[in-house]
């Protein structure tokens, strides 16, 4: 059992259920629609509503841009559902200070849009359909990630 | 726009997935960048259960859905997404992590955390919209 208190402090159960309903989403997406479903899209997708450059209104941000957007209400509405079900409603939060959530934002917008895909696209979807460019995203920015967080955490501590 | 794309059934189909999504990002937490942040400096490896988790369940479903199924239950096609191994793949991936490991937040979460009251996460999700403009800009 040390192993799994070492690795998994807070409990390793949940994480593994979540997964499976994180899958069961997608899964359950290409099963109803035959759409595959990363998150980082919609960042493109929804600025063609509004930005006229051609970059923004190939089709394949306007003809998705109405399902995307959907997509990412039910994300609002499944994290709610959980909220309001499970957690008792105590309002989530993160102590992480707003210029690393603002610039690390910006980074992960950024690079997930010029990378064709993030932590679901690529990590979920990508290695779903074992895809190995996907495999060498995945790798690249777990990478980089780690060297991150770890540079900050010495820096701030 | 396609509208035979967007009909009823197939809107609450992808609403509901979107809910499944939202859930289980929220059960296994990864809507809390502190948890996020805790696996990137290895004290926590929950998030390879997670993704191994997620991975897992979406292979079957890509793998077994063309085979069994004609088409979507809900009509269109079984699309594909192909991804390609390029310069833009790999800056992107890269500058991708660069600001995960900053933040700690990914767009699923950045996104689904705010259905549980993390207000805190409209900066990443503010700066994440603004990282997509910049990029669309800067592109050809």
């Amino acid at each position: 059992m040390s192993i799994f208190t070492t690795f998994f402090p807070l409990g390793w159960q949940h994480y593994l259920m979540g997964g499976a309903f994180i899958g069961a989403g997608a899964g359950l997406l290409f099963i109803l629609t035959g759409r595959i479903g990363g998150m980082s899209t919609v960042f493109s997708s929804t600025w063609s509503f509004v930005v006229n450059k051609p970059f923004f209104q190939q089709a394949r941000f306007t003809e998705s841009r109405n399902w995307r957007l959907v997509y990412a209400l039910g994300l609002i509405l499944g994290a709610l559902v959980w909220w309001l079900g499970f957690a008792g409603g105590v309002a989530e939060s993160t102590a992480v200070p707003v210029w690393q959530l603002l610039l690390g934002g910006f980074f992960v917008g950024y690079g997930a849009r010029l990378g064709n895909g993030c932590t679901s696209g690529h990590g979920i979807c990508g290695l779903g359909s074992m895809q190995l460019p996907s495999l060498f995203a995945v790798l690249t920015f777990m990478a980089t990630a780690f060297l991150t967080a770890n540079i900050i955490a010495r820096i701030a501590s | 726009m396609n509208t035979s794309n967007m009909t009823r059934p197939r809107m609450l189909a992808t609403l509901a997935a979107g809910a499944l999504f939202g859930f289980g990002l929220s059960i296994s937490t990864m809507i809390r960048p502190e948890v996020v942040l805790s696996f990137l400096r290895f004290s926590d490896f929950g998030l390879m259960l997670v993704m191994g988790g997620a991975v897992v369940v979406t292979l079957m479903a890509y793998k077994l859905a063309p085979r069994l199924l004609k088409q979507p239950l809900l009509g269109d096609i079984f699309h594909k997404h192909p991804s390609v191994w390029n310069r833009d793949t790999a800056v992107g991936a890269a500058l991708f992590g660069i600001g995960w490991g900053l933040c700690g937040v990914c767009p699923g979460p950045a996104i689904a955390g705010l259905g549980a009251g993390n207000w805190n996460l409209l900066w990443a999700l503010a700066g994440i919209a603004l990282g997509a403009l910049a990029q669309g800009l800067r592109a050809k």
